[in-house]
This record gives C-alpha cells, structure tokens and sequence, in this order.
C-alpha cells in the first residue's frame, strides 16, 4: 500500500464537514470515491485528513414546475432512474448511463461527477511533468501523447480534456450549483464553475478549499423539447468520450424557438457555445442552419499534431445530433 | 503495512500521521463482522485480507475491471475503490454469500453449464455484476445485456458464454 496514511472522519452535518475541512488545509472530502480514492491510490491526491459525506442528507431529488434540485450526493443511477430526468431530461438521461459502468454509477455522486479530475494519464503519472499535478512543473501532453486531449479553452499550460459527460447537457440546460462554505452560501450558474487552465490549470472551478456542493439546480426545458446526448468513443461502451454533444430544440411551427448546445470531449472545461444557439434560434430546422452552428460550435479550435481529429468529428457530431433531434415525430 | 515508503514522500513541515486504525462493522452475506483496519484498507483488502472471503478477485484495483464487484446495501458497487471505513454498517454480499443451503445459485449453475469462463479470475466478478443486473430489470436483451454488463471485463473473451448464462437465467426468472 503506497498510499499516505490519512485520518478518517464521518461527517454527521453540512455544518461539521464544511468545518472540518475548512480548518485544515490538508483535508479532502470523500463522496462515492471513485475519483478520490483512485487518485489516493496514485498518490496524486495525499490529503492527511479524509472527511467522509456519504452519510449527510444530501440524497434527495425534488422537482418543482420548472427546475429540478438533486442532493449532491444522489448517485448518477438513481439521478439516471428519476421519473422526472426520464420524462423530461432525455439528455441528461442519456449522458448518465453512458458514462463509466454500472457499478460505477452505482457508487458515484452528482457532487464528485461534476468534481472529477481529468484522464490525461500524464496527470495521473508522479513520473511525469504536470503543471495541474505540480503548478510550474511542465506539461508532458503539450508534446507527448495527446490524442484524447482538449482542442477548446487550451493553453500552452494545459491541454487536458474535462471528462465528465454529465456536466455537459447540465451546462447546456445553463443548470447551477448551491455551494456551502463556512457561514455562507452561493449560487454558481456551472457556465461560470469551471475555468480553462490559463497559467493556472491547477485551478478546475471557482470553490475554495473547503467549501461543498450541496445541490445542483436543474431548469427544465418546456415541454415539447427534444433533447439527446451523442457520445463518440473508442468502443461501444465504458469508455470515455472522444466527442460529445448535448443539444435541446424546441421546434414549433417549422422554427427553432429555443436551442441549447454543448460538447463534451473536446474542451478543457464543458464546452457550452452560446453563439451556435443563438443561430439556431430563430432559424429553420435543416442541414444549413445545422452546418452553421456546427462550425461556430467547434470555432477558435487549436489542433495539436494527434487530437486534429476531433475538430471535423465534433463539427459532424453536432450536425448528427441536431439532426436526429429535428427528425423526430 | 508500509508506512515508511508513504510518508517518505511528506514534504517537510507536514503532519505525517503514523498509520491510523479504524473499527469497523460489516454485515457480510448475512453475518456480523466487526474488524479494525488501517483507514487505507479497501473494502476489497478488507473481505480478502481481514475476513478471508477470497471469492473476491482483484484485477486492476483502479475500478477499470469490475473483478472486485460486491454488492453493498443490495447495489453492485466496485470494492477495490470503496474504503472499508466508508462502508462501516453496510450490507455487503459477496460471491460466497450467493449459494443456499448448499445450492449454487442459478447464474452459478448457469456459467458452469454454458461455460463463461475459461481462466475464472472474473468470474466472481461478472456473477455479482449479473445477479444484480438482473435484480435491476436490465437483461431484457442481449444488447442490453452487453451493455449493462460492460463494467466486467474478461481478458479471456469469454463474453458470448456469458450472455448465454445471464439470458437463459434472467428468462426463467427464478434468480432471487
Ligand atoms: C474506470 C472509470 C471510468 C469512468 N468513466 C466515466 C465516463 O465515461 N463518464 C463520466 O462522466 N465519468 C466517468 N468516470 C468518472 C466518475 O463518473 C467520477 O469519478 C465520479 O462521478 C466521481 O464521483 P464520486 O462521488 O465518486 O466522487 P469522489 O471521488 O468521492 O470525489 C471527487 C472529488 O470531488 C470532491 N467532492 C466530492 N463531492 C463533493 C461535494 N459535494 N462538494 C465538494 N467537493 C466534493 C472530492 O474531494 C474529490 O476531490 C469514470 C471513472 C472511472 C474510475
Ligand atoms: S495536459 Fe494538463 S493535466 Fe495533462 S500533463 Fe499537461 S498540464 Fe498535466
Ligand atoms: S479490481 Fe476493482 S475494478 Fe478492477
Ligand atoms: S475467464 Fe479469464 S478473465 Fe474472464
């Protein structure tokens, strides 16, 4: 066992684990672990104190008219079951179920899935150069193996994808997190949670050391939205993906009254692209508009010399789904 | 257990805790079991090592494989990634724990009769991942099968023979 010793605490309050790690600068919380604990195992993570909060009442979905709130410690399986994300979500739905495995699913929250590291494997390798792993250090992808990286929101700092597929539709509906630090709250619209790596790519999102997700707030679309999750990957199942698309039309009356888009797979932060919706609003549904918005969708891309790909496979992903979501009954 | 390799690493002016044990109670497949363990212990190490329930395999331990599949509080979950302490009052079932009075339970019958196997090391895996799939209502179809099975890998490919097993059981539905 090569990973560091570390004391274990069970947090009984929102209170008491905001508190605790707060305090201490060496303290990391623990949900489903299956990012934590993985990355402990790498000796990437190497907290002293481990502050565990599968146990606070943080579990509870409610739908009202026009948002959903999920306890962030609901698991991505009972989000995924929710009649509410089954009747009204297909996106977020479909996102869910793609992502890892059942067991894994089983195991992980809604608050880590949003929290998950990067798969950059030089991230996960003490070995290796890292500016996120070791701020100032290098970074091994810039030149080395990078042909799952990021060609969205780059810097010469970093170039590691977001993983999370989840957080994708959840940034294109514009959903927000509630987040608890010591004696306060806020609410983070998650299109200003995460930040591109810049000369910071150590810094992921806006939180600080301590504070917690309590909930994510989801708005519904209205109804008679179509929505879909499109994931494109290396094997047909348990794999992350190369390229994702979120996408919500409503179409009525042969327009687009409203358009959500973002891509997954191919930014260092989910990628919403505010300029592909508005030319979709407004626009008839059909290979032109579908082309246009495609094109501003994957706009200001970078290649590097492995992962030039993934821009004419995010531009065809979003032409596909758009498509798909207009062709439906 | 190897402290000294770990903390090595602790740069100067940290807190290196020496190693910090924890008690912890399972109910394993039915039985009380009350064990104290070094806060790092894995579920896994825990059912292998402290309880000797060696059903349980471990092939990647890193929640790439799914050999270490158990199920906790009736979910199938990856114990190679889920911390002893965390799981202190949980229900876990292992392979071991899936057999009645001597009986196998049928998925068991069913990989030996249709060969799901060929080295076995994730087949204890591949049968808890089964018994609850099939508990969840997802062996509908054989892709759905594949595809809700995709957590198990099996390096000896033997993919087809387990299909076979899960969809003979889950169409006679006699799998509680
Ligand atoms: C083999 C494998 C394949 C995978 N495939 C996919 C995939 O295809 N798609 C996908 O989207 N994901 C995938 N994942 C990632 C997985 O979804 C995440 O690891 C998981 O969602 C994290 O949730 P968790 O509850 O386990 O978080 P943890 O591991 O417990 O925590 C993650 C991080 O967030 C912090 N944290 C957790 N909860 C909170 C909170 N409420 N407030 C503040 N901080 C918190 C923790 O301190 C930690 O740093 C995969 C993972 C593995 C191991
Ligand atoms: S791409 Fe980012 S995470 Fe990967 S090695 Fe470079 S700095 Fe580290
Ligand atoms: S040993 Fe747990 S998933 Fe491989
Ligand atoms: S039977 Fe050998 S790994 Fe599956």
């Amino acid at each position: 066992m090569t990973m560091r010793s570390f004391t274990y605490v069970r947090a009984d309050s929102v209170d008491q684990a905001v508190t605790e790690v707060t305090a201490d600068p060496e303290a990391a919380y623990l949900a489903g672990g299956t990012t934590q604990v993985d990355l402990m195992k790498d000796e990437v993570f190497r907290p002293l104190r481990l502050v565990d909060i599968t146990r606070l009442p943080l579990r509870e979905v409610r739908a009202d008219d026009d948002t959903l709130t999920v306890g962030a410690l609901t698991t991505m399986e009972e989000l995924a079951a929710h009649e509410v994300v089954t009747d009204r979500l297909p996106l977020v739905r479909q996102a869910l179920l793609l992502g890892a495995s059942p067991q894994l699913r089983h195991m992980a929250t809604m608050g880590g899935n949003l929290l998950q590291r990067t798969r950059c494997r030089y991230f996960r390798d003490p070995d290796v150069a890292c500016n996120k792993r070791e701020p100032g250090a290098g970074c091994g992808a810039i030149d080395g193996f990078h042909r799952m990286h990021a060609v969205l929101g780059t810097s010469p700092h970093c170039i590691a994808t977001h993983a999370s597929d989840v957080a994708v539709p959840l940034l294109a509906l514009g959903a927000s997190v509630r987040i608890r630090g010591q004696g306060a709250e806020r609410v983070v619209p998650l299109t200003e949670f995460y930040r591109v790596p810049g000369g910071t790519p150590h810094v992921e999102n806006v939180l600080e050391h301590g504070e917690l997700i309590t909930h994510l707030e989801i708005p519904l679309p209205p109804r008679g939205t179509r929505s879909g999750y499109l994931k494109v990957r290396d094997r047909a199942s348990y794999e992350f993906a190369l390229v994702s698309v979120a996408a919500a039309l409503l179409i009525d009356d042969g327009t687009i009254r409203a358009a959500h888009l973002a891509l997954g797979g191919v930014g260092t932060v989910p990628w919403r692209v505010p300029r592909a919706e508005e030319l979709l609003r407004g626009a008839a549904p059909g290979p032109d508009a579908f082309a246009a918005a495609a094109e501003a969708a994957l706009g200001g891309a970078q290649a590097r010399r492995d992962n030039g790909f993934k821009i004419e496979l995010g531009r065809r992903a979003v032409v596909r789904m758009l498509s798909t979501l207009a062709e439906e009954p | 257990m190897d402290g000294s390799a770990a903390q090595a690493r602790v740069s100067p002016g940290q807190r290196a805790p020496a190693v910090v044990r924890v008690p912890v109670s399972l109910r394993v497949n039915g039985s009380e079991r009350r064990l104290e363990v070094d806060t790092r212990t894995t579920l896994l190490d825990a059912l292998r090592d402290g309880l000797k329930l060696t059903g349980t395999k471990k092939g990647c331990d890193q929640g790439q494989c799914g050999a270490c599949t158990v199920h906790v509080d009736g979910r199938r979950v990856l114990s190679c990634l889920t911390l002893a302490a965390s799981a202190d009052g949980r229900e876990v079932r292992t392979i071991e724990g899936l057999e009645q009075d001597g009986t196998p339970h049928p998925l068991q019958e069913a990989f030996v009769r249709h060969d799901g196997l060929q080295c076995g090391y994730c087949t204890a895996g591949q049968i808890m991942s089964a018994v609850a799939l099939i508990e969840e209502g997802r062996a509908g179809s054989d892709d759905e099968i594949r595809e809700f099975m995709s957590g198990n890998l099996c390096r000896c490919g033997a993919y087809p023979n387990i299909v076979a097993a899960i969809r003979e059981v889950a169409g006679r539905g006699d799998h509680a």
